[in-house]
């Protein structure tokens, strides 16, 4: 979904910096919170891998493609605020080095994949948390459901910034519908992946899944009544 | 939990998990589809795909994620695709090491409860 330059007018790509530099602004402060010596250089990998994961463009029918976006993934792995510095940093590298995706649209694509795509990935896994029992084993499907709809939420806000700023005279209805149906598709294998990375990290390291700190908690109530240090501070690299 | 937690190191986790991201860049990244995605397909389809400019950047050494002056097309992008694992790798793992609260050993390093659940560093 890397926006090139030229699809927006400059006013409006010129608004999506701002956000995306007000929004930037806010995950620098967030993941000071999150990250600690155990979780920064997991962070790190969770960005390398988003960058990874985002080279694999899987096919959906009809001669178009789609790929990863990663901010459900990062943001269950590593943190919300944190997850949009991991997905900001690889539309920069990607925009920089890769000529993939604008530089005057490099706000829009934080915009719509660092920041819409975390918060929602995000706030909807935390609403499928709320729902399911709070165990290790909801926090992957809870992932999947946020990557699910993170995409497809991110294709209708490039709709809306199309129809207020696009560049040529195309029905914004027209963009609308066919973005988003198409991305409803593409986060079907968002989902899949995410589900398939999220389950993975948990089944071996829950203690570094940001999304899996309150399960884990639980479980160690359960399992340990009240112990003392839960988590063992020697554990370091 | 201690159980669980000793089951792999830390150190050896971080390891794999580097390993299969340069994989996926380096390897399975050639496999990947070459279809147009989802954005560029529907920008030709609705008739907007030709205001798309060429970045500025698409002279660079990795531009199109392929390595300039390689001809192997398996070797030039999975070199672009290591290539591009390694900044962010660079980048994003300095930024997290000066953001991090540094915890000079004392009793919860980790996810202490002392930083509240998640859900109040929630957005």
């Amino acid at each position: 979904m890397h926006v090139p330059d030229g699809f927006l007018d400059a006013p409006t790509s010129i608004a999506t910096g701002a956000v995306a530099a007000g929004g930037l602004a806010l995950a620098l402060r967030g993941a000071r919170r999150e990250l600690d010596d155990r979780t920064a250089p997991m962070a790190g990998l969770v960005a390398t891998f988003v960058f990874a994961g985002q080279m694999m463009n899987f096919p959906v029918g009809a001669g178009t493609s789609g790929h990863l976006l990663g901010g459900a993934m990062a943001a269950v792995l590593a943190g919300p605020w944190t997850a949009m510095l991991c997905i900001s940093t690889v539309l920069l590298v990607q925009a920089l080095f890769m000529a993939d995706g604008g530089i005057t649209a490099l706000g829009t694509n934080i915009t719509l994949m660092g920041l819409v795509g975390v918060g929602v990935g995000w706030l909807v896994f935390r609403a499928v948390r709320a729902v399911l029992p709070d165990r290790l084993g909801s926090v992957a499907p809870a992932a999947a459901v946020g990557a699910l709809l993170s995409v497809p939420v991110a294709a209708a806000v490039f709709s809306l910034l199309f129809a207020v700023g696009g560049t040529a005279p195309v029905s914004s209805e027209k963009v609308f519908v066919a973005m988003v149906s198409w991305h409803a598709v593409i986060g079907v294998g968002e989902a899949l992946i995410t589900f398939l990375v999220v389950a993975s990290v948990v089944g071996v390291r829950p203690d570094l899944v940001y999304g899996a700190r309150s399960a884990l908690r639980a479980r160690a109530l359960e399992i340990r009544g009240p112990a003392p240090a839960a988590i063992p501070a020697a554990e370091t690299p | 939990m201690s159980t669980a937690v000793r089951l792999s190191s830390t150190r050896r986790f971080f390891a794999i998990f580097l390993l299969s991201a340069l994989l996926v860049a380096g390897v399975g990244s050639y496999y990947a589809s070459t279809h147009p995605d989802g954005l560029n397909f529907v920008a030709h389809r609705a008739g907007f795909g030709d205001e798309a400019k060429a970045s500025p950047t698409s002279d660079s050494p990795f531009a199109g994620y392929s390595t300039k002056g390689i001809g192997n097309q398996r070797l030039s992008g999975g070199v672009a695709g290591v290539a591009g694992c390694l900044l962010v790798l660079g980048i994003a793992g300095g930024l997290f090491r000066v953001l991090r609260r540094r915890e000079p050993g004392s009793a919860n390093a980790g996810a202490g409860p002392a930083h509240g659940p998640p859900t109040t560093s929630g957005l």
